[in-house]
């Protein structure tokens, strides 16, 4: 990796000359403002940046971004930037998404993408309905929402992006919010460093097809008693005094009060590297109950498609030598004619 | 009985899909060129990899065409027939010529086996086959014999017939078996009692032919008279391979394949995914869309980008193949074509993909599409694909097919250094360009190319999308005057390209009353057609295109010189279209579309007809 200490970028020097052209009030903005301030920190140059997306209003993002930026086709972004890491590891790949184009259309690059544990940051604005193409349920939608489609509230059950990314085999799985800048730059930073797939799912507000559908949990005033700023080693509190927390009973989370009958040493305490724990973080989404978790959830280290193609690259090599074509044309069963 | 001096053999090997025919096939091939004969194979098997045992549907083989002079194809009809089965002599006996020698495993005609072939009686005795130089052998159970003193089960035992008849086979046609002993040695060489029961096998069965010699005459096929220099066989699909890391090597970028399995393409990945120590790597995606956009995304990185597919496949890719164009990024697409439509003949042979490689886009989406003719051509051409393909920006479609894709033939090897030149791509960094006034779209001003400037390079990050782009400076556009400038570019662009390929030949005289424009593999079939026609008189020529979008440009003007035009086709009817529409022409169309290569006696019957008038 070309970590350049003497890197020394602001913000402007990741915005490009092109109009930002997000309905005024989007999310967006807000996630644009984090990423490229996250970007002067992480110690990589700028031409060695990459930002991929698919279709959507998420995906006009790289075109704001003055890195190497690539608006493809929908669903295909992650298909796309494997291909580019593939050819050259030395890339930070940043792919773009949003919940119709990472889970619907894309869904199958997505979990493939995954399971490789390619280097690569996918981060996906979950706004919970398509709103390029003016308002269509989704596949994270809630149940029973009346949306151009569905007009009798649709039937489908939705996806946990999280539960989803897990069962890919993630390596990496994170939670943020538009509506928490500093929350949502610490997180990019996390994942950048990590090695692997990094999938961070972002709550993201549509102001025109699905406003405040994650008001509860994102806004300043009612986040705390709907959300837990998960912390590794700290015990899982939420709620303005703390007043409540997250216990283990049978196998199951629930929610407690903290005082007579539980105390804050009777609440979970986060490890983000337990894969049993993780796998009972991402059912919780299912409970409309329980608080939203934001924070890492999970990350292990594991080795990377990309390393490991360079490395079998390099053991074939050693064994070899470089490919000398004329051996492989007259090599096997040749005859001379004279 | 007397040894018999022949000008060319076809021998045809049929049995039952787990017989090993492909094997056997290939050996009798292989020990042929080597002794130097030209040759062209057929391998024909069905699509399942073990259909239910003596069934017609289970029939696999292998055809072989070898002679003392050139050879352009398998062959038509067989000079000798291998049955191994019942049903492999029901669907194999039409091909076989009148007097034809039938060699069959008469220990499979039992009457089960006789009914699951659909006869109403036993074919070894109704009298049906009088008409041929009927060889019985009854090969499992002299196999079985040949094999009583090597420690192996009888399954195994049974499974070495193949090459007991292969020993048939080259008493009677003068094979040397030393080659196939020593691949028998190397192949085995772990497995000592199965290496033992083969070459066992094999020499049982060239002894029992010897038993034979005063009931039938053996056959002798004299050395070809070719080209001085260094021979190999080599089948399509890895010539493909093969050109495309010689491209690599002239352009001096690392190779990306991005592929999905599918027949009859897949052995393209196999054969590149060995070559790592060539800087190749090989991604097999979850899906064909995410071979061609990895692909794609490699191309964007700097690597000479690579996806195979077939047929449906193609159609997976297509809106990521648009993607391409509109990038103007470099990109191979080869399709190996299957017949169709759907799921088609997955291992049978077609020409229809044309239309799709030329329109199976949205929009106004032009690329580069080149044919190779014949199993070595494979090689020239996906050097040829890969040059276009970065020296002009632009994804180059290769179109194959199954038959020369699986088919063998000896290819004199080339020399690398003089033939297959240095590849000059566009690839820039900033100390190229005025960076302050630099766009990623700028293009030069003759071929219409814009540069390649890679993620990594420093001052010369840019975006791009698919979004139509304004022409000046590469950034989103719906300007109405803009998407008609770039659509003209785009198009014009692809038309420069001719400006860069050799100009088309023909064989034969440049004028006369047939003009044959074929494409593709069914080059070998045509040419001796012409030929053979060319040899009675008759004012036929030949063009071969191989350069399909854009066409070489004298291609118009060639064909002005002849009364008429005939296009043949493995399909309905795709080439001829594109020609009449382009020359303003009235060629004549002729089609098969049976999952077969055309047979030179029905391609020279069409000319003649063609040539009387008798056919429009």
């Amino acid at each position: 990796m070309s970590t350049h200490e003497t890197l020394e970028y602001t913000k402007k020097d990741f915005s490009s000359d092109q109009e930002v052209k997000w309905c005024p009030g989007c999310g967006d903005y807000a996630i644009l403002l984090a990423i490229q301030n996250a970007l002067t920190q992480i110690g990589r140059k700028r031409e060695d940046i990459v930002f991929v997306s698919g279709i959507g209003c998420s995906s006009r993002f790289p075109y704001y971004m003055n890195t190497y930026g690539y608006h493809t086709i929908h669903g295909r972004a992650p298909a796309i930037a494997s291909g580019m890491k593939t050819a050259n590891p030395n890339l930070s790949m940043w792919v773009i998404t949003g919940d119709g184009d990472a889970l619907s259309i894309g869904g199958n690059h997505l979990i493939h993408a995954i399971r490789r544990n390619m280097d690569m940051n996918i981060i996906l604005f979950n706004n919970e309905i398509y709103g390029l193409t003016k308002g269509q349920y989704s596949p994270t939608t809630k149940q029973g929402k009346i949306t151009k489609s569905t007009p009798y509230g649709s039937l489908d059950r939705p996806f946990s992006p999280l539960k989803l990314a897990l069962g890919a085999n993630a390596t990496f799985i994170a939670r943020s919010l538009d509506s928490d800048l500093k929350h949502m730059e610490a997180i990019m930073l996390e994942a950048e460093q990590h090695k692997g797939t990094s999938f961070i799912e972002l709550y993201q507000n549509c102001v025109i097809f699905n406003d405040g559908c994650h008001a509860e949990y994102t806004d300043k005033k009612s986040r705390s008693d709907h959300s837990i700023m998960l912390k590794h080693g700290e015990p899982m509190l939420f709620g303005g005094e703390h007043q409540k927390g997250i216990v283990l009973d049978h196998l199951e989370l629930k929610v407690v009060d903290i005082g007579e009958e539980y105390s804050e040493a009777d609440c979970l305490v986060h490890d983000r590297y337990n894969p049993m724990l993780a796998s009972l973080l991402v059912t919780m989404d299912e409970h409309p109950e329980m608080p939203k978790l934001y924070g890492v959830l999970y990350s292990i280290e594991d080795i990377t498609y990309n390393e490991q193609v360079c490395q079998q690259i390099a053991a074939v090599k050693a064994k070899k030598g470089a490919g000398d074509l004329n051996k492989l044309l007259f090599g096997g069963d040749t005859w001379q004619v004279s | 009985m007397s040894i018999i001096e022949l000008e060319s053999v076809v021998v045809r090997f049929s049995g039952d899909s787990g017989d090993g025919m492909q094997l056997t096939g290939s050996q009798f091939s292989n020990t042929s060129a080597m002794m130097g004969n030209d040759i062209a194979t057929f391998p024909d098997y069905p699509a399942e990899i073990r259909a239910p045992q003596g069934t017609i549907a289970g029939v696999s083989g292998y055809q072989i065409h070898f002679g003392s002079e050139e050879i352009f194809t398998p062959g038509d009809q067989s000079d000798m027939l291998v049955a191994f089965n019942p049903a492999a002599l029901k669907v194999n006996l039409k091909e076989l010529k009148k007097g034809g020698t039938l060699v069959v495993n008469s220990d499979a005609f039992t009457p089960k086996n006789i009914a699951k072939a659909l006869f109403e009686e036993n074919p070894l005795t109704d009298g049906s086959l009088d008409g041929f130089q009927l060889v019985e052998i009854p090969i499992d159970s002299q196999t079985l014999e040949a094999l009583k003193d090597i420690e192996l089960d009888t399954k195994s035992k049974k499974r070495c017939k193949n090459f007991y008849a292969l020993g048939v086979t080259y008493f009677f046609y003068h094979r040397d078996m030393t080659p196939t002993l020593e691949w028998i040695e190397k192949h085995f060489a772990d497995n000592p009692n199965l290496l033992a029961a083969n070459k066992a096998a094999m020499k049982a069965g060239a002894h029992f032919a010897e038993t034979l010699q005063t009931v039938v005459s053996t056959y002798k096929v004299s050395s070809a008279k070719v080209e001085q220099g260094v021979y190999r066989q080599i089948n399509g699909n890895t010539a493909t391979a093969w050109g495309f890391i010689a491209a690599s090597q002239a352009a001096k970028l690392p190779l990306f394949l991005g592929s999905y399995p599918i027949t009859p393409a897949s052995d393209i990945l196999h054969e590149l995914s060995k070559y790592k120590e060539f800087d190749v790597k090989t991604f097999q995606a979850e899906d064909e869309i995410a071979g061609v956009c990895s692909a794609i995304g490699a191309g964007i990185a700097g690597s000479l980008a690579i996806t195979t597919s077939s047929g449906p496949g193609i159609a997976l890719k297509g809106e990521a193949i648009g993607l391409a164009i509109s990038y103007e990024t470099p990109l191979v697409i080869v399709n190996v074509q299957r017949g169709g439509p759907s799921t088609g003949l997955p291992t049978k042979t077609e020409q229809s993909d044309l239309n799709q490689a030329l329109y199976g886009r949205n929009g106004d989406a032009p690329l580069v599409i080149v044919a190779a003719s014949r199993p070595h051509d494979c090689f020239d051409m996906a050097y040829e694909a890969s040059r276009l393909a970065l020296e002009h920006m632009t994804p180059v479609m290769l179109l194959t097919d199954g038959y020369i894709a699986n088919g063998t033939e000896p290819w004199k090897i080339p020399d690398i250094t003089k033939e297959f030149h240095t590849i000059k791509h566009k690839m820039i960094d900033a100390e190229d360009v005025d960076v302050e006034n630099w766009h990623w779209i700028a293009r030069d001003e003759q071929t219409h190319v814009r540069d390649w400037a890679i993620p990594g390079t420093p001052e010369l990050e840019h975006r791009i999308g698919g979004l139509e782009k304004d022409f000046v400076t590469g950034n989103v556009s719906y300007d109405p005057k803009n998407h008609q400038k770039m659509s003209n570019i785009r198009q014009a662009k692809i038309e420069k390209v001719s400006e860069n390929i050799p100009l088309q030949e023909i064989e034969g005289e440049k004028s006369g009353d047939l003009l044959v424009i074929s494409w593709g593999g069914t080059y070998g079939a045509v040419e001796v057609a012409v030929k053979a026609l060319q040899k009675k008189g008759e004012k036929i020529s030949l063009m071969q295109l191989r350069y399909i979008n854009p066409m070489p440009k004298n291609v118009g003007s060639l064909i002005k010189g002849f009364d008429k035009v005939i296009v043949p086709e493995l399909n309905m009817g795709q080439m001829v279209h594109l020609i009449n529409a382009k020359f303003g022409i009235n060629a004549i169309s002729y089609n098969k579309v049976e999952g077969l290569p055309f047979k030179i006696s029905e391609l020279k019957e069409a000319f003649r007809a063609a040539l009387k008038g008798e056919l429009s």
